[in-house]
């Protein structure tokens, strides 16, 4: 007996609508938010995310409505991402109904927002999310750098490193996502996600590139995630969360059915 | 009409906590509240919180609610702890370096064991955060939840009652902790149980209708 596995599907929401891309581009209509969570939480979701991918100040008012709507009637736990930048923009989702809330690239322009963060609502709520490329070359030792924007900019930040220091500033939780992966089907950067997962005190939550049910596991078992966040798999309806449930317990992972 | 008031003191996310008693039992009528005169008169009171325990703490005191929770647990209504709401209840807590709590149930509140593995040999990250396995004791909250049935946690701190005989089910991460703590007409949770699906529905309806007896 002890602590399962979580699975989280992720809701890219632009105006409204849940969408899907390939590698941060090239757009797919995946339908309604309200209507989406309902059919995950049905299906046995440990948590619902949601990524406003534009994020504009018109769009962020659309997005509140959402998780009110949501969270009024699916009681699991709820995370908002995408344009998170002060106490305000968190206690509006927070008081929308969200849980948790995913900060990006207003913590790499000013760690101590997260830190200011945690103490204000505590760490519990704060997620921080890492989209990390990888930097270093065949013959070197492995080496990711963070990105911001949705994957636009690189910072030069070394993602292990800034990892480990947004633990000491008081993250409560790490939405690690490979730019590399995210998008193609081809499974997480099980190495990216090993070496984060094994750095930080904190659980980490893998993200990019889910294309099969096996990924999923892939993540758990050598990527050594606390968490596997997915997309388009269960969006297009591929697979129910059930099922990628059933398959995780089916390679000795701890679920919750 | 039955009334259940939702203590407001300015910590954590009340939202969630009056919609899912409403959902869990659509007749009740839910209050938010920090109005002492509406808590102490509603039928039922839940004690709510998320964050740091010596902002809670600092809230409670500041407001006066602090009374009032012990006024409640006093009486014969039934009182809900929830996350944060039941380790206040407790004596002390280790955060922050000895926060004094509400002392209503004899105990302190602790930290997990940093670098602690599970069989597989991974370590145990804290926050524990996520669905774990609750193993209930006789108690009528429990009605019609399966034995061991999986509730989201979150937290670093879990409660150390003084007397074994409070505690109302454990959970293990990984050695066995107080998840729920029953005395009297006071029943207190470390999960959340409205987040927690079908299960925490469940404990919340048996929460409305429970008369704050132990059978």
């Amino acid at each position: 007996m002890s602590l399962a596995k979580r699975i989280i599907p992720c809701l890219d929401v632009d105006n409204g609508r849940v969408v899907k891309g390939v590698k941060f581009v090239d757009i797919r209509d995946a339908g309604d938010p309200v209507e989406i969570a309902r059919r995950y939480d049905r299906e046995g979701a440990d948590e619902i995310t949601f990524l406003d991918i534009t994020a504009t100040h018109d769009n962020r008012d659309t997005m509140v409505h959402v998780v009110e709507q949501v969270a009024s009637e699916v009681f699991i736990p709820l995370t908002v991402g995408g344009g998170i930048r002060t106490l305000d923009d968190i206690r509006r989702m927070l008081n929308a109904g969200a849980d948790k809330v995913a900060i990006n690239s207003a913590a790499v322009f000013n760690p101590e927002f997260v830190r200011e963060a945690a103490e204000r609502f505590g760490s519990q709520c704060i997620v921080v999310a890492i989209d990390a490329k990888k930097a270093s070359s065949p013959d070197e030792a492995n080496r990711w750098e963070i990105f911001t924007h949705g994957g636009r900019k690189g910072t030069g930040i070394d993602a292990v490193a800034w990892a480990e220091k947004m633990v000491a500033y008081g993250a409560g939780e790490i939405l690690l996502t490979s730019m590399d992966r995210d998008g193609t089907r081809e499974g997480f950067d099980l190495l990216l996600t090993r070496a984060v997962s094994s750095a930080v005190t904190i659980p980490v939550i893998a993200s990019g590139g889910v294309g099969n049910l096996g990924h999923l596991a892939d993540g758990i078992i050598n990527g050594k995630a606390d968490a596997v966040l997915a997309a388009s798999i269960f969006h297009f309806a591929e697979h129910t969360i059930q099922e990628a449930k059933e398959y995780m317990q089916s390679c000795g992972i701890e679920v919750r059915l | 009409m039955s009334c259940v008031a939702v203590i407001d003191y300015g910590m954590g996310n009340l939202h969630s906590i009056a919609k899912a008693l409403q959902h869990a039992s659509p007749g009740v009528q839910v209050q938010v509240t920090a109005d002492a005169g509406s808590i102490l008169a509603a039928e039922r009171v839940v004690f709510p919180g998320v964050g740091a325990i010596r902002d809670c703490m600092q809230a409670l005191v500041q407001s006066g609610l602090a009374d009032v929770i012990k006024e409640v647990a006093d009486s014969r209504k039934p009182l809900l702890g929830i996350c944060l709401g039941m380790q206040a209840l407790l004596t002390v807590s280790e955060e922050h370096a000895d926060t004094a709590c509400l002392d209503i149930l004899p105990g302190k509140v602790v930290r997990f064991a940093p670098a602690r593995s599970d069989v597989n040999g991974n370590i145990l990250k804290i926050p524990h955060i996520g669905w774990n396995q609750v193993h209930q004791r006789p108690h009528p909250l429990w009605a019609n939840i399966p034995q061991d049935s999986r509730f989201y946690f979150v937290h670093s701190y879990y409660a150390q009652p003084d007397e074994a005989a409070m505690i109302a089910a454990t959970t293990e991460y990984p050695d066995a902790f107080a998840c729920a703590l029953a005395w009297n007409n006071i029943f207190a949770v470390q999960f959340h149980p409205e987040k927690s699906q079908s299960v925490g529905l469940q404990l919340l309806k048996n929460f409305l209708y429970w008369d704050g007896k132990i059978q």
